[in-house]
């Protein structure tokens, strides 16, 4: 028999609220399959199993808050024969380590202050905007019309609400100012990162007019659909050159480096009207780039929708941030903890750029990495973003 | 189909890939991406919804013209089989 526990979602992760459950004693479940949803500082995130059998019994209910590791539910080995352990758990146990110490100190942010999730997420909809929002003055966005698509809950609704008498809650609500729960978990992560990680940065320019040149070609031969965006090759990229550099994939616990072999690149991906998250897309560089770009679109989509699955926020081994066309240069990101590396990406501008004795126009890109000195350093650095280029700029090979 | 009635499906298709912003507010020629903080990969959903359904081949080169309300309107107008 196995146990069905409440995840770790994330670093700063101690507790949980199980918001709703998907399945019933009784049903058959298979690796992968969402069977709670889960709400936390990150939003309410769809969880999976990740072994195959019948939900015994439902240990906790809808409603309660729950330390991570608690079991939530038993599930019985399928007809009989003990089900196949399939290679996932091993190397999810091993992500998903409890904190030690300061780190779930640091992580009892005060979960009872974030809103619940709505209890049928089919029926109601909520832009994440709204959500944040309506935390912050303790509207029930399930009290809303939504006057979005389907009926969705968008931010003008939930303004338009606070400005009506008896919508906001008052007292402690209003009193301090209340940041997201979002926010909150930057906030926690972010500290931890600038106070423990001894970041050091290193940063590199180079003509990427071949890779844009090929992704145009590319594109003009394929219907929208089909197309690619930079973004997809820049993972790819990142993800091949890291199977050569294995000390900045991995995790720093307990005073040591522990590298992890699948490569799973969060991307960090920013929520219009403030706050980010950077789930993961797994076997980042087992993917094909229109596999990738698949997966980044959908990625990209529920993230803003607020709808991440457990196996995406609890164990990205790196990150990579991109600013996309209307950002600025280059950016220094921060690690992410217990992460030991972060890749930046500033928008692709025209420079005048030195070539052959001659000066010509070219697009230009500034790649960053910050890396955690505890477990790597800048000579290796260096020749790890020096092959993210090479591979970049052989996008016919990606 | 009128220019009027594309418009319309412009305009709903943005607000189904971000249903947190109100493109209504907007003018035709304001770029989406300042005036909804909109990105690249919002712009890659709409060519593709658009692409699907109105049946349009919109080619890579014109998606640049699928910054702005008008532009789109415009463009699906003009190369649009209806």
């Amino acid at each position: 028999m196995g146990v069905f526990t409440m995840p770790s979602l994330g670093a700063d992760m101690a507790a949980g609220t199980l918001v709703e459950w998907l399945k019933a004693p009784g049903d058959i479940v298979v690796h992968g399959d969402i069977i709670a949803v889960v709400e936390t500082d990150k939003g309410a995130i769809d969880v999976e199993v990740f072994e195959d059998g019948e939900i015994g019994e439902l240990l906790v209910d809808p409603g309660t808050q729950v330390p991570v590791g608690t079991a939530l539910a038993s599930i019985n080995g399928a007809a009989g024969e003990p089900a196949d352990r399939p290679t996932a758990p091993e190397l999810l146990s091993s992500v998903e380590t409890p904190l030690a110490g300061d780190s779930i100190r640091e992580a009892l942010i005060d979960i009872s202050a974030i809103p619940p999730a709505q209890r049928s997420r089919g029926e109601l909809r909520v832009s994440p905007a709204a959500r944040q929002l309506a935390g912050k003055n303790g509207i029930d966005p399930a009290k809303l019309r939504g006057t979005g698509p389907s009926g969705a809950v968008q931010l003008a609704d939930v303004e338009n609400a606070i400005e009506q008498p008896g919508m906001v809650a008052t007292s402690e609500a209003n009193q301090a100012p209340d940041l997201s729960a979002m926010r909150r978990a930057i906030a926690a992560a972010m500290a931890r990162s600038k106070r423990e990680i001894p970041h050091y940065y290193l940063t590199h320019r180079f003509d990427i007019s071949a890779t844009i040149d090929w992704i145009e070609q590319y594109n003009s031969e394929r219907p929208p659909p089909e197309r690619l965006l930079l973004g997809a090759a820049l993972l790819k990229s990142v993800a091949l050159a890291l199977t050569e550099f294995p000390e900045f994939n991995g995790f720093y616990r307990d005073d040591q480096f522990v590298p992890v072999e699948a490569i799973h690149i969060g991307s960090a991906i920013a929520i219009r009207g403030g706050g980010l998250a950077a789930p993961a897309i797994r076997n980042t560089d087992t993917l094909s780039l229109s596999e990738l770009m698949v997966k980044l679109r959908d990625l990209v989509a529920r993230t803003r929708r607020g709808q991440f699955r457990s196996s995406e926020i609890g164990d990205p081994t790196v990150t990579v941030s991109s600013l996309g066309e209307r950002g600025v240069e280059s950016l220094l990101p921060v690690i992410y903890p217990p992460q030991v590396a972060i890749f930046g990406f500033g928008s692709v501008q025209e420079h005048p750029w030195a070539e052959h004795d001659a000066l010509a126009i070219r697009p230009v890109m500034t790649a960053t990495l910050a890396g955690d000195h505890r477990a790597n350093d800048g000579h290796r650095g260096a020749l790890l973003l020096r092959r993210i280029e090479a591979l970049l700029l052989q996008p016919e090979e990606l | 189909m009128k220019p009027a009635e594309i418009r319309a499906i412009v305009i709903e298709e943005i607000e189904e890939i971000a249903p947190d912003v109100a493109p209504v507010s907007i003018g035709d020629h304001e770029d989406v991406r300042e005036a909804l903080d909109l990105d690249s990969m919002d712009i890659f959903n709409l060519v593709a919804a658009l692409h699907e359904r109105l049946g349009v081949d919109i080619p890579d080169a014109a998606a640049g013209q699928f910054v702005t309300i008008g532009g789109a309107t415009s463009w699906l107008a003009e190369h649009g089989k209806c």
